[in-house]
Formats: structure tokens, sequence, C-alpha cells
């Protein structure tokens, strides 16, 4: 059979693109230790439990989102009792996470998380102190 | 059965090499203008629909045609189409992938296609239109494989198929007619506000695919061994000469209601097709060549002589082809948006990507049927 | 059991299909989160009327639109084919093009403001295959920029010229962007949203209030007592091509 090399120069060909990320992993020494994310803000709990909003909440967020588009549901009320303006950068980022950058990128980037599109449309907060008290005292959107 | 595809000649290939070429020049430019955004064609806030749109159209036309092989043949049993049914339903596969394409490459989020079935609207025609759009797709894809794979064992095809083939007449009507109804439902939008629009989108259909499978037809004669037999082929003539007669009626109907009746919102956009409105004349050169090929090919059609001259009847299906094109791939649906409702007159013409995304759709229709009937020819070569 | 080759592509083919179907068959199931904007605002119909009298006399004003793409983060592009624009001028001609003739013309004056009408019966709603713009139970025409899919298809039903599309990123035209209200992204329609925002905060709309002449009047339709039912109920207005059957909410008093 004159093909056998054919056939497994072709297994082998297939072993290596499928083993491909561990060795460039091992080329780039990169390490399993994951990201230290932190709020800026000194908040005990966020608006659902950091297990919960670890795991879900990319599904927090579009319940947000098609809760406010189109329900009109501009507010959340947490398990706490605290009610929260259904807003990403005016809540998520401004009161608690700081921005983009420091919070949800570090930790997408990590986990090799193709970036969600939100950051098509909504911005990261500005940095100016006098806007985000502003937004702490809840003008914001 | 695909196996047939990859032996031939170096012509065969040379070809496939040729269309490879297109796809990836329409692909380059597709991948450019998904990082630009739909800025990179001359579409526009007024001019919002362009040659994809209307090239979708067209190719809807030319897969709803297949039913003008396949009724003969099977309602009539004109059995001169035995041989030709097939490639009907082949050609209609590929337009149909086509017709997707060029929806597809219009969509500004192409990412979120599937949300049509998230959240399927009845009330939207384009939830219909996907539908039948589909559901052809799905029907002359069977039909074609159940057919070819009858042929290859050399048996009789399984009964079951009939029923499916019976079906899928009236839904080719229903493609055109659904796609007709993408445009002649929508308030502020005259020259697609015509009961006639289906009609008239039917009868270019049977005018310009049959003329197409004319041309494949004599092609494949020339370059293979599968002859589809000159009373078929003279048949397909007849078809086409009814239609194209058919639909030049209908746009003469269209012409004159919009003209005779004077009222501004009808007549606007066929002025601005025919003669130019504030100035803007882009389209003015298309249509006119259109009608010149619409008339030269009735003129080859209706005399029976020149229609039973092949090289004739050839000449005839280009143009009534081109023709076509022209008016229903290009102009009908560009001057449905002038003038805008604000009163506008805004020109379009599609630009260099546009054109190379354009090409890349064609190259991967043609890819299909080059690889259909590639396919259907040597399985009758080998019996 | 031999397995031939082709067994294997078709059993193959088969499964990918299977998977794909049962996909299919489950985004259509779950689909149609239940819309339920009705319930809370069964009861109001937001309306406008536009003194064109009072913008005839600030000829060229534009305050409104300023105003209005200002707070929307509506981008300035220097292509004039991929102008996105939520409330602008008009001449009068060409918003009520076969209401003018040559002894009125001038009378009718050069200063039209348009924007979306929000109709009772909007085209656009009817022809979206997605839902992606819909009508809210207080009459206000919305849009989800989350799921347009960018076809366009509510831009050719829309008799009135109101819708933009994002024929480009509009980022990098804002000028000074507004921090409390998210720009678009390229491949969405976008268009005026009767400032949705605004009145979920008990305000008028921005146009409104930017207006020195007080030439905009905003509010329920419904309500009898309502300052915009008084205007109406005591001046002549016209709605843009009522006879279309989409039902504007948005009067211009000549």
């Amino acid at each position: 059979m004159g093909d056998r090399p054919l056939i497994y120069g072709g297994l082998c060909l297939f072993v290596a693109l499928v083993t491909f990320p561990v060795w460039k992993g091992v080329a780039a020494q990169s390490s399993t230790k994951g990201p230290e994310v932190k709020a800026v803000v000194d908040k005990k709990q966020c608006v659902a439990p950091r297990a919960y909003m670890r795991e879900a909440h990319m599904e927090l967020l579009v319940a947000w989102r098609d809760g406010k588009v189109r329900r009109q549901e501009r507010h959340y009320t947490a398990r706490d009792g605290t009610v929260y303006n259904v807003s990403l950068t005016g809540t998520c980022l401004t009161q608690c996470h700081g921005s983009k950058e420091k919070f949800c990128d570090s930790c997408h980037e990590y986990a090799g998380v193709s970036a969600p599109n939100c950051w098509g449309c909504h911005t990261s907060p500005p940095a100016e102190p006098a806007k985000m008290a502003a937004a702490a005292a809840g003008e914001m959107r | 059965m695909l196996d047939k595809a990859l032996k031939g000649s170096g012509r065969y290939w040379g070809w496939i090499a040729f269309l490879l070429a297109l796809i990836a020049v329409g692909f380059t430019c597709y991948l450019r203008q998904l990082a630009y955004g739909l800025g990179i064609t001359g579409l526009s806030r007024d001019v919002s629909w362009g040659i994809y749109i209307a090239q979708f159209t067209f190719f809807v036309g030319v897969a709803a045609s297949a039913v003008m092989v396949v009724l003969p043949y099977y309602l009539h049993n004109v059995q001169q189409f035995a041989r030709i049914t097939i490639l009907g339903e082949l050609l209609a596969v590929a337009a149909v992938t086509m017709c997707m394409l060029f929806i597809f490459v219009d969509m500004g989020q192409p990412a979120r296609v599937l949300n049509v079935l998230l959240y399927p609207t009845p009330h939207s025609m384009m939830f219909w239109d996907m539908i039948s759009l589909t559901g052809y797709l799905l029907l002359n894809g069977v039909i074609a494989w159940v057919m070819l794979s009858a042929e290859q064992k050399g048996r009789p095809a399984p009964s079951w198929i009939k029923p499916v083939i019976i079906l899928s007449i009236p839904w080719a009507i229903s493609i055109h007619t659904v796609t007709a109804f993408l445009y002649n439902g929508l308030p502020g939008r005259p020259l697609w506000f015509t009961a006639i629009l289906a009609p008239r989108f039917l009868a270019s259909a049977f005018a310009s695919g049959p003329a197409l499978l004319i041309l494949l037809c004599l092609a494949l004669r020339r370059l293979t061994s599968f002859d589809a037999g000159q009373e078929a082929i003279r048949r397909l003539g007849v078809i086409v000469a009814y239609a194209m007669t058919v639909n030049v009626f209908f746009l003469f109907l269209e012409l004159f209601t919009a003209l005779y009746s004077g009222m501004p919102d009808h007549a606007e956009p066929f002025e601005y097709l025919f003669f130019g409105l504030d100035g803007k004349n882009g389209l003015v050169p298309v249509m006119w060549l259109s009608v010149v090929l619409a008339l030269a090919s009735l003129l080859a059609l209706l005399v029976p002589r020149f229609r039973r001259n092949e090289r004739v009847l050839a000449l005839a299906s280009l143009a009534v082809f081109l023709s076509l094109w022209l008016e229903k791939g290009m102009g009908l649906i560009v001057a449905g948006f002038v003038p805008s409702p604000l009163r506008a007159v805004t020109s379009y013409a599609p630009t260099a990507p546009e054109w190379g995304i354009v090409a890349g759709v064609w190259g991967i229709g043609a890819l299909l049927l080059t690889i259909f009937y590639k396919i259907t020819v040597s399985l009758r070569e080998a019996n | 059991m031999k397995l031939t080759r082709k067994d294997f592509l078709r059993v193959l083919a088969g499964s990918a299909v299977a998977v794909g179907a049962g996909t299919l068959v489950h985004a259509v199931g779950s689909a149609n989160d239940r819309e339920s904007a009705e319930a809370k605002n069964g009861k109001k119909r937001w309306g406008m009327a536009i003194d064109l009298q009072k913008c005839r006399e600030e000829k060229g004003c534009d305050l409104c639109s300023r105003a209005c793409h200002r707070s929307h983060n509506v981008p300035r592009l220097p292509d004039p084919a991929h102008e996105v624009k939520w409330l602008w001028n008009e001449p009068n001609g060409k918003v009520f093009p076969f209401q003018q003739n040559d002894y009125t013309r001038h009378a009718l004056g050069e200063t039209v403001p348009v924007l979306c009408n929000h109709c009772t019966n909007p085209a656009c709603v009817r022809v979206c295959p997605t839902q992606a713009t819909w009508k809210r139970g207080d009459g206000v025409v919305m849009m989800d920029y989350h799921r347009c899919i960018g076809c366009r298809y509510c831009m050719a039903a829309c008799p009135y010229g109101s819708r933009s599309f994002n024929y480009v990123d509009p980022r990098p035209h804002l000028g000074a962007p507004n921090p409390d209200f998210p720009p678009r992204t390229a491949g969405v329609v976008e268009k005026c949203n009767f400032c949705e925002e605004r009145l979920a905060d008990g305000k008028q709309p921005a146009c409104v209030e930017a207006c020195p002449r007080n030439a905009m009047v905003f509010g329920d339709l419904n309500d009898g007592n309502s300052p915009i039912r008084q205007l109406l109920s005591g001046r002549y207005a016209v709605q843009r091509q009522p006879e279309l059957g989409c039902g504007p909410s948005i009067f211009y008093l000549v």
C-alpha cells in the first residue's frame, strides 16, 4: 500500500495541529495563575452573589439589557433589597468596578474570551473624579 | 457521487481555479466590508439597498424558473425535458444559494443573522422569504440528490419523490411571490407599490431562467458529451419567447399607468430610470440598453425562423438574460428609492469592493453549478 | 456489517443535519420572550405639535436639531451619503411635497423640523424581521440596537425618511460625546427615540426644551386636557402624508 506514508503523515499533522495550543503555551511559558481582579470601590456585595456573578454575569447583563431596552425595567432590586439603576457604564463600572480595562478585560483576556461586543457602543466611564461623584449620586442613567 | 467532480480535464480544473480566484477576490472584499462597514459600498441614507438586494431579487427568479422544465415534464409529460429537468433543479439549488449569500453580504450585522430565527416575526415578509427560500433549497436539493442517486444505480427513482417534485412546483411560484411582497407592501415606495409586481417577477423569471438554461445546455453540448437534444432546446426557446413577451407587456402596463395618469409619485421613478431626474441620470444608459436588448430578443424569439436557428437562439437568450439582469438586477430596486421620501434624488453606483463581493457570490454560484453539472454529466457518461 | 465510505459520509451528513435541526427547534421554541411593554403603559400616547409659524419666523434656526444630536451622540459624518440624522430641518416643499403650489410656496417657509413620526401603525415595525424595532404601549417606536441585524428593511418601509443606517463606525465622529447615552455601532439602523430616556425621568424631550420660542409642544394625545390637545383643538394642524395610513404622532401647525 503506497498510501501509508501519506496516511501517517496526515495523522501526525492532525495531532500536531490539535495540540498546537499546548505547545504554544509551553513555549510562551505562560502561567496558569489567574488575574487578580478587584473592585475599585470597596463594596462587599455586588448586585448578586460573587459566585453567581463569576459564572453568569453575562446572563445578568443580557437580562438587564433586554429589560431596560424592551420592557422599561430601569431599576433592579438585588436580593438584599438594594435598588440599582440598570446601567453597565453608570452602575457596574462607575460605582464599583472602575473601568473596562481594569476589570472586564483583565479576566476576559486571561480566559481567552474574545471580547464581548458591549464595547462596540458602550463606553468605559471617563476618569474625572467629578463625573464619578455625579454618577454615584445617581444622576447617571 | 461527489468523487465524479474530482476527475476532470485540464480545462475543467482551469475553470475551477478561475472560479476559486473569483471567490477569493470576493472574500477579500467582504473581509474589508466586515471591518469597515457597508460604507465601503455605494449605498447611502437615501438609496439604502443596491446591487446586493437587486441581484438577490434577480436570482430568486432564476431559481424559481426551474419550474419551467419541471412542470411540463411532470404534469404534461413533455418527454423532451426528461434529460434536462435535473439541470433545472440543480440550477435552482445554485441560484437559491446565491440569493442567501446576497442577503447575507447585505447585512450590517451578519453575526446576528440567527436573530431572524430566535425572534420569528410572521408579520415581516422577510421571515416568510427566509422560509420559502430555505424550503425551496431543501426541496430541490433532495430532489436532485435522489434523482442522481437513482440514475447512478440505474434504478427508477423511489416513488415518494414524485409528490415532493409536485410540491416544488407551487413552491417555486411562492418564492418569487413572497419576494415581490417584500417590496410591494411598502407605503411610500410608489415604484414597487403595484399589484402586478409578483406577476412581473414571475414573467421575468420564466424568461431569464430558461434563457440561462438554453445557454448552459449549448455550453454543455460544446464542452461535454451531454446533449440536451435539439427539441428540448427549441421548447425552452418557446418558453422564453412567451415569458419575455409577457414581461415586456407587463412593463408596458406599468409605464402606461404611471405616465398616463401623470401622478408624480408614480411617474417620477420611471422618469428617473429612462430620462433622469434633477440632472441625475446614471441609470438611463443601463435602462435603455435593457430596452434595446429586450426588443432585439423579442424580434429574434417571436419569428419562428430565427428562433429555430440555434445560433440566433443563443444570442437571443443572452440578450434576454442581460436585459433582465440590468432591469431587475439593478434598475428596479435602485429606482424604488428615487426620489426619496423627502424628494431627494440620489445617485447610486456600486463601488469596486461591492463589485468584488458580487463577483465572489457569482463565483460561488458558478462553482456549485459546475460541480453539480460535472457530476450529472459524468453519471450519464458512465451509463 | 461493512461500512462503506459513502455510508460513513452519509451518516456524518445526517448527524450534522440532526444536530442543526435540534438547535433550530430549540431556538424557535425558546423564542419570543414576551414583550410586555403594553402592560405598563397602556394609557398614554405621546405626540408632538410643531408650530411652523414660529419656525418660519426663525429661519435657519436649528437649536432643536443640535440639542437632539448632542444629547444622543448622533455623529457628524463627512460623507453626506452616510449621514445620520434624528431631527433636522427640511424645506416645506420636501416635507409636504404635494400640498403646495406656486402661490403658497413662499408662505410656508424653508424651516420645517422633521423627525420620526412615531406612527400609530408604523410600517417599519411591520417589516422588521427581528422585532428590533417595535411600538411601545405609550406610542414610542423603539429601536433595540442590540438586536438589529442591519437589513435596512425598515428604511425601505419608512415613508418619511426618518431612519439612518450606520454605514461606518460612528464613534470617531462624535465630537464631544455625551457619556450618558451610548453611541451606536456600525451596521445598525437608528432614529429619533422621542427621548425615551428623558421621558422615563419625567422630563420633556431635549428638542422641546432647547427651543427658545416653544415651537414644539410635547404631550399625551390621549389626555383631552393636555397642552398639546388644547393646541390641536384650537389651530389647524396637518400630519405628513396621512393618506398612507401610518398615523403619524407629529402634527404641524401651519
